[in-house]
């Protein structure tokens, strides 16, 4: 399975992204440059976190109207597979990839630290390795994460089940409704997530939990011993 | 020369957490009567002659980037 990351100026987790998708898939991933107006052919192709644009106007605005995105676009239309995650799924809400949009967090603080996540839909090309209501571990780092759809958008978002992870009880660390972390389109094959699996891969992050949605999305089980 | 002013607010039932720490720091500063308190956004916008339609122009960069639609409504003001 071939994988791409998209880079734009800003981008700050996009190392740790080629990292885990090298390290989980045995191949690097294609690098494209945001200005880029094609992708090389790829299975997954990954948004990652950062600050991209420094952020200016809204997260991940200025990005989403940049001249890789009309390929994503059309990727995703064939059915490709895109990940965005964190600022990735703010630019991937902003280019209405995505429904809602990712506000700034309720209690106004930049939040970096380890939440509980439950997988609320493991029927998914990128969670299908997890089980449904299963809690793992992930860690979140991000100012605007407070997801928030209309109440008919919202109802769209549940009655699809469209949600795929949602912030174990206690642990919302920004206000986003129904708890929401992650949500996927209706297609099934763009997935948007606060929280960073990228950062849970090896034993020594702390756990191995991220591992498996980039085993579901890549298509691989790791040959690596834990 | 056309000057031209946008205003981008959030849509009533957005929450706005921004708002409402600057409401809560008008309190503090010991204005009363502060009912409540929404942040939005402004943009001074100049076009050259070049420009046919300016009003049309000016919502579609509503539409297209100025303003989230999901979350913000906007507004846009011809100013001469």
């Amino acid at each position: 399975m071939k994988s791409s990351v998209i880079l734009f100026p800003g981008s700050n987790r996009d190392r740790d992204m080629i990292a885990a998708l090298t390290k989980i898939s045995g191949t690097a991933p294609n690098l494209v440059w945001h200005t880029d107006t094609e992708i090389p052919r790829s299975d997954l192709i990954v948004v990652p976190g950062g600050f991209s644009y420094g952020d200016y106007l809204r997260s991940g605005a200025i990005a989403a109207r940049s001249p890789v995105m009309d390929e994503i676009r059309k990727a995703a239309d064939k059915g490709v597979k895109v990940l965005g995650v964190c600022n990735g799924f703010q630019i991937l809400t902003e280019a209405q990839l995505l429904p809602g949009a990712l506000m700034r967090n309720a209690g106004l603080r930049f939040v970096c630290k380890t939440v509980k996540l439950k997988v609320e839909n493991a029927n998914t090309s990128f969670t299908n390795q997890y089980v449904d209501g299963q809690i793992i571990p992930c860690p979140v780092a991000h100012h605007d994460g407070n997801f928030f759809a209309e109440q008919d958008a919202l109802k769209q978002i549940e009655d699809n089940h469209q949600v795929v992870f949602r912030y174990a009880a206690g642990t919302n660390p920004n206000g986003s409704i129904n708890d929401i972390a992650g949500i996927i389109n209706t297609k099934g094959n763009v997935l948007g997530m606060m929280p960073h699996p990228e950062n849970l891969i090896e034993s020594d992050h702390g756990g191995r939990d991220g591992r498996k949605l980039f085993e579901s999305a890549l298509d691989v089980v790791s040959v690596e011993a834990a | 020369m056309t000057k031209a002013r946008i205003t981008v607010t959030l849509k009533n039932g957005v929450l706005d957490p921004q708002g409402k720490a600057i409401e809560g720091g008008l309190t503090s500063l010991g204005f009363s009567g502060v009912d409540s308190v929404r942040q939005g956004k402004v943009f001074d916008i100049v076009l050259d002659e070049s420009n046919k339609d300016v009003e049309a122009q000016l919502a579609d960069m509503c539409e297209k980037l100025l303003a989230n639609t999901v979350i913000e409504n906007y507004s846009v003001e011809v100013l001469d």
